[in-house]
């Protein structure tokens, strides 16, 4: 697991942040926000979603406390992530490093993490981090620059439709990833296929239902994932170990929880 | 917009100080291993079910009409069933919105 090998996984998401952050970066600035705004946020904060909801009531004008209860209820996901984390981390990180990786913890890096079959190696997701945190970074930064010549050149009259068709096909950008880290093992694990369904059908329920729908944005992801999860996980535990012999006592007494861990996640 | 500097600034504090205290909290302070089978599930199972509750079914509405939404779902899932990476399924599915965009003001 060694730093390469981290920058090469977090090349194709750094790819893929860089259209997403070049939208976010363009659309903060179209709100009226200065260009080393958007720069500013995604250096610091390194969250897709959260950046989203906290720039766009920032430019509302909202209060400083609707603006800490957002940003909970949306990043509330992460403590969850970086639960996850640690566990395939193991114990030996000391408190620097575990305080550097907790700023790179993101969906995609989270995904692509914990679908490795070894424990994890600081210098790995240090790897795959920075690279991912660079696309961050740099699609804000070319977003926000080009975003004032995009203006100038397209968004006045003819080209204003192109300019928006632009934008609008951007936007999908996101989750059009997410699908891509989704589906797959959907399609190899029956458990996992089940569970997306559920949540997918979880979360029509929170847009379409109106009182549900009026609910604080972000809490439906809470609320779905959480329930659903347990409801999948109660019903279906799963086996860490690929031999799946869940009546192998001497697996589960192994006094070693590391190599009790080598099986890993598939 | 209403957003004067220092709101911009305190602003983006408040963004980082509540996204980094989340992601950091667990990262930092829980280092025993979890033996329960039922939790070790659920931390298993969470991500895709986090992930999959946040696209669907707003990515239908991501876009400026459901029918470039439609077709730029249909794109991704159609690829990413084909196990294509994230950025192919990304690329795809943005031209996908764009191209559809582009018939329906031209036609």
């Amino acid at each position: 697991m060694k730093f390469t090998k981290g920058m090469k996984d977090g090349l194709p998401i750094a790819l893929g942040y860089l259209s997403v952050s070049f939208a976010y970066a363009v659309q903060a600035v179209r709100q009226g926000f200065p260009a080393w705004f958007p720069i500013l946020v995604s250096a610091t904060n390194f969250t897709g979603t959260g950046q989203f909801a906290g720039t766009n009531l920032i430019a509302a004008g909202a209060s400083l406390a609707v603006l800490v209860a957002t940003m909970l209820v949306i990043n509330i996901r992460y403590t969850l992530m970086s639960f996850a984390l640690a566990q395939k981390m193991g114990p030996g990180f000391p408190l620097w490093q575990r305080a550097v990786l907790a700023f790179g913890v993101t969906d995609e890096n989270f995904a692509v993490a914990i679908r490795q079959p070894q424990k994890l190696t600081f210098s790995y997701l240090i790897g795959l981090m920075s690279c991912s945190f660079c696309g961050w970074v740099g699609g804000t930064a070319v977003g926000a620059g080009v975003s004032k010549l995009l203006f100038a050149t397209l968004a006045q009259g003819a080209g204003q439709a192109y300019y928006d068709m632009l934008m609008s096909a951007l936007s999908i950008a996101l989750y059009a990833m997410f699908v891509a880290i989704v589906i797959p093992p959907a399609r190899d694990d029956l458990r996992v296929f089940i569970l997306v369904a559920l949540s997918v059908a979880a979360s029509c329920l929170f847009y379409f239902v109106p009182v549900l729908a009026d609910l604080p944005a972000g809490l439906n992801i809470i609320l779905c994932s959480i329930v659903c999860t347990a409801v999948i996980a109660f019903l279906f535990p799963h086996e860490e170990n690929s031999e799946n012999n869940p009546d192998n006592q001497s697996e589960k007494t192994c006094p070693t929880p590391d190599d009790a861990d080598k099986g890993g996640a598939q | 917009m209403n957003a004067s500097l220092s709101d911009m600034l305190i602003g983006c504090l408040v963004m980082f100080a509540i996204t980094y205290l989340s992601k950091g909290i667990t990262l930092i302070f829980v280092k025993k291993d979890i033996k329960s089978k039922y939790i070790r599930s659920f931390l298993y199972y969470l991500p895709y079910s986090v992930l999959s509750v946040m696209v669907f079914p707003t990515i239908l509405f991501s876009t400026s009409t459901i029918w470039s939404g439609l077709a730029g779902t249909a794109v991704a899932l159609v690829l990413a069933f084909f196990r294509k990476g994230l950025l192919p399924v990304s690329l795809a599915s943005i031209g996908t919105v764009f191209v559809v965009e582009l018939i329906l003001y031209l036609v």
